[in-house]
C-alpha cells in the first residue's frame, strides 16, 4: 500500500555519492591546460562539491599510466560510481563528457 | 665511411637474405594479413635477442595479453616467463577499448610514449617490438591525431635508438591500412600466406630497406616447432667445389659399370622407372652402402613410411634398422600435400643442416608434382641440387615414369640437371616383365653403353649381363632356357664323344688281339725254322765227328778213341 507521502525511491540516481575522478595530463601543455580548465568549468556546474578530482602528470608517475592503462591523454578516468569510463581530449566536447560521467 | 649497422634478429636465414639483420637503431614495419605469423615472427626477434645477443626487448602487445603470448610460444620451447623474470624481456599489454572510451577533444598518445620509454629504460632494452599498432586505430576515432601520432612515434623509436619492430595488418591497397606505415619505416617486410591447390605457402619478401641491399625475391618460410626458418634462395653462380673422388653405388656390378667405380661424390643422381622396376630398392642399397661405409645418410620418403621401406628392404637382404639405431641413417617422411613445395624445399634444407648427411636420398621426386607443376618442381630441384652441391652432398633421385606426357617431361626436366641418370626399364619377352637397367648418363666417366638386367634377391641387388644371342638379346627366363639348351648340348656333346672314345678302345683292343694272334703265329714259324737249322747243325756236328773220326780211323791213330766208340 502506498500512504501519502512516501515517494517511490529514485535508485538509479545517487545523488549523495561523490565521484571519484583522475586526470591524466602531461604536464602544462595546451591541450592539458585546456582540459583541465574545461573539466573544472563541467565538475564546478553539474558536481559541485561531489567530486575529488586527481590531476596526474605523466611524466611524474609512469607506473600510475602503466596501471591505469592510460594511452592517449588527456584522460579523465571515472573510478566510482561504477561503471568505470575513460574520456580522452580537451574534455570541450561537454555533452560527450556529461555522458562519459552518466550525468547525461 | 659510416655503413649501417645491423642488429641480427637471430631468425634462420632472414640474416642472409637481409645481409645481417634489421637495420640497428631503425624501425622495421612487418605486415601481413591475419595468421602469417606477424606475432610470432616479432617474438621470435625478441627472445632471440635476448638469449643470442643479449640484448634485452620490450614487448609491446595490443593483441594478445602476456599469458596468452607465453602459452603460444611455449609450444615453440620459448619459456618467456623465465626470460621476464630474468629481466631480459618485458612484456605491457596494452588495451584500449572502445566501449568505455568517448572522446571529448584534442588529445595525443603521450601516454603511449611514456609507457613505452618506462619500459624500454627498466630493462634497458635494445629491441622494441608493437603488436599490432592497427589496434590503436580501432579503439580510438580521430585517424588525424592518430596519424600524427603515429608518425610521431617512429619518429620516437628512432631518437630512442632501439631497434624496433612494429607490426601492421595488410590493407586493400597498400601494405598497410593506413597507408602510412610503410613510408615511415626503414624497412619493410611482408609476410604472405598464399593457398595454391589446397595447399598453403608460407612466403616473405623484403620490401624496402633504406641504406642497405637486400634480396628481394619472395622467399618460402616455415613456422616449425622450432620457430621460423627462411629459406634464401641459394646463389645462382655456377661456381661449386667439386669433388673427383667416387662413392659406391652399393651394387658391386652397378660400379663395375662405371669407370670411377660409382658415382662422383657431391653429384646428383636420377633412378627413374616405371611402378615396380625397384627404384626404391637402388635407393635404399645407395643409403645401405653409404651406411657400411660409417657415413650418415638422410632418406626422405615422399611414399613410404620408415617402417614399410624397414621392412621391405629387409627382405632383400637390407638390415637398415641397425642403422637408424646406431644414428647413421634417419628417415624424413612425409606426405607431399603436407606443405607446398617451398616448404619441403625448407623443411628438407632444414633437416639435412641439422642432421649433417654425406648423401641424402629423396623418394620419390615425382610425388612432389602432386603439390606444384612440372617446372615449379624444377625449380626447386635446381635449388636443392646447388645446395646439396655446395654442400657437397650426393643425392640420389628416384623419379617414377608413367606413360603420360607430364611425367615424361618431368623425367626429362629433372634428368638434364642430374649428373648421373639410371633408367630402369620393363623389357617385355615371352609373356613375362624383366627389369633392364641402362646407365643413360654419367657425367666426368666412362660408363657401359649396354644393358643390364637387373634383379632384385633376397641377397641384394644384382646386375647380370644380358644374353646376347643370335634371336637377339635374351633376358629373364629366355636366358635361362637358353642357357639350359647350351647346357644340353654340352652333355650331348660329351656323351657323343665319350661313346667314340668307347669305340676307339674296342678296336683298338680287336686290333691289338690279331697283332697278337700274329705274333704267335710268327713263333711259332720261327720256332720250326729253328728247329730245322738246330737239326741241321746237329747233323753238320754229327757229320763232322763222324768225319774226324773216319780219318783218325784211316791214321791208325786210335789213341785217341774214346772207349765208347
Amino acid at each position: 500500500m502506498i500512504k501519502d507521502g512516501d515517494l517511490p525511491v529514485d535508485w538509479g540516481k545517487d545523488d549523495d555519492s561523490v565521484y571519484q575522478l583522475r586526470l591524466f595530463v602531461t604536464g602544462t601543455s595546451p591541450v592539458s591546460v585546456r582540459a583541465i580548465n574545461n573539466l573544472q568549468i563541467i565538475l564546478d556546474t553539474h558536481l559541485k562539491n561531489r567530486f575529488e578530482l586527481e590531476i596526474i602528470d605523466v611524466h611524474q608517475q609512469p607506473m600510475l599510466v602503466q596501471s591505469d592503462n592510460v594511452t592517449a591523454v588527456p584522460m579523465l578516468i571515472k573510478k566510482y560510481p561504477a561503471p568505470v569510463r575513460r574520456m580522452v581530449g580537451d574534455m570541450s566536447d561537454t555533452a560527450k563528457v556529461l555522458r562519459g560521467l552518466g550525468l547525461s | 665511411m659510416n655503413t649501417l649497422q645491423k642488429t641480427p634478429t637471430g631468425i634462420n636465414g632472414l640474416d642472409q637474405i637481409t645481409l645481417g639483420g634489421l637495420p640497428t637503431g631503425r624501425p622495421t614495419l612487418i605486415c601481413g594479413s591475419a595468421g602469417c605469423g606477424k606475432t610470432l615472427f616479432s617474438l621470435e626477434f625478441i627472445i632471440r635477442g635476448a638469449q643470442e645477443y643479449n640484448e634485452p626487448g620490450v614487448f609491446i602487445a595490443f593483441e594478445e595479453k602476456a599469458e596468452e603470448l607465453a602459452v603460444n610460444v611455449a609450444s615453440l620451447g620459448f619459456d618467456i616467463n623465465t626470460l621476464q623474470a630474468e629481466k631480459k624481456i618485458r612484456i605491457d599489454y596494452i588495451h584500449i577499448d572502445r566501449s568505455e572510451i568517448e572522446e571529448t577533444g584534442e588529445y595525443d598518445l603521450e601516454g603511449l610514449f611514456i609507457r613505452l620509454n618506462y619500459a624500454i629504460d627498466s630493462i634497458g632494452a635494445k629491441r622494441v617490438v608493437l603488436d599490432t599498432i592497427e589496434n590503436l586505430f580501432s579503439g580510438l576515432n580521430n585517424q588525424t591525431i592518430l596519424r600524427a601520432e603515429l608518425r610521431r612515434l617512429f619518429q620516437w623509436l628512432k631518437d630512442k635508438g632501439v631497434t624496433a619492430i612494429i607490426t601492421g595488418e595488410r590493407g586493400e591497397s597498400s601494405l598497410t591500412r593506413q597507408g602510412l606505415e610503410e613510408y615511415v619505416s626503414d624497412c619493410v617486410i611482408l609476410l604472405d600466406h598464399r593457398i595454391i591447390n589446397q595447399i598453403s605457402t608460407r612466403r616473405l619478401r623484403v620490401v624496402k630497406y633504406r641504406g642497405s641491399v637486400h634480396g628481394t625475391n619472395e622467399y618460402p618460410f616455415l613456422i616449425d616447432e622450432e620457430g621460423i626458418s627462411v629459406l634464401p634462395v641459394t646463389s645462382l653462380k655456377l661456381n661449386k667445389p667439386v669433388s673427383s673422388e667416387s662413392t659406391s653405388s652399393g651394387i658391386e656390378a652397378l660400379d663395375d659399370m662405371l669407370s670411377k667405380k660409382g658415382f662422383f661424390r657431391g653429384s646428383s643422381i636420377l633412378v627413374s622407372g616405371t611402378a615396380g622396376t625397384g627404384k626404391t630398392s637402388i635407393a635404399a642399397s645407395f643409403a645401405y652402402e653409404t651406411c657400411n661405409r660409417g657415413e650418415k645418410c638422410l632418406f626422405f620418403a615422399f611414399e613410404e613410411s620408415p617402417q614399410q621401406i624397414i621392412r621391405n628392404m629387409h627382405s632383400i637382404g637390407m638390415d637398415l634398422k641397425t642403422h637408424m639405431d646406431n644414428g647413421l641413417l634417419q628417415f624424413y617422411s612425409s606426405r607431399p600435400t603436407l606443405y607446398g613445395l617451398e616448404m619441403h624445399l625448407v623443411a628438407i634444407h632444414k633437416a639435412i643442416r641439422k642432421f649433417k648427411p654425406s648423401s641424402i636420398v629423396l623418394d620419390p621426386i615425382t610425388n612432389l608434382i602432386t603439390v606444384g607443376t612440372v617446372s615449379e618442381v624444377k625449380a626447386m630441384l635446381v635449388r636443392l641440387i646447388d645446395f646439396l652441391q655446395e654442400e657437397q652432398i650426393t643425392v640420389m633421385f628416384t623419379a617414377l615414369t608413367l606413360n603420360t606426357v607430364v611425367n615424361e617431361q618431368t623425367d626429362e626436366g629433372v634428368s638434364s640437371l642430374v649428373d648421373a641418370w639410371l633408367l630402369i626399364k620393363d623389357i617385355e619377352l615371352n609373356g613375362e616383365r624383366n627389369r633392364g637397367l641402362y646407365i643413360m648418363k654419367s657425367r666426368g666417366m666412362h660408363h657401359s653403353n649396354q644393358v643390364r638386367e637387373f634383379i632384385i634377391t633376397d641377397k641384394g641387388l644384382d646386375l647380370v649381363d644380358v644374353y646376347l644371342g643370335p634371336d637377339g638379346v635374351l633376358i629373364g627366363s629366355a636366358r635361362e632356357a637358353h642357357i639350359l639348351l647350351e647346357e644340353t648340348g654340352q652333355v650331348l656333346h660329351t656323351h657323343a664323344i665319350g661313346r667314340k672314345d668307347r669305340e676307339l678302345l674296342r678296336k683298338r683292343k680287336v686290333l691289338e688281339s690279331k697283332i697278337e694272334s700274329l705274333k704267335t703265329e710268327f713263333e711259332s714259324t720261327e720256332e720250326e725254322l729253328n728247329k730245322m737249322y738246330i737239326e741241321e747243325d746237329l747233323k753238320k756236328e754229327i757229320m763232322e765227328q763222324t768225319r774226324q773220326r773216319t780219318t783218325d780211323m784211316r791214321r791208325g791213330n786210335n789213341s785217341n778213341l774214346s772207349p765208347e766208340i
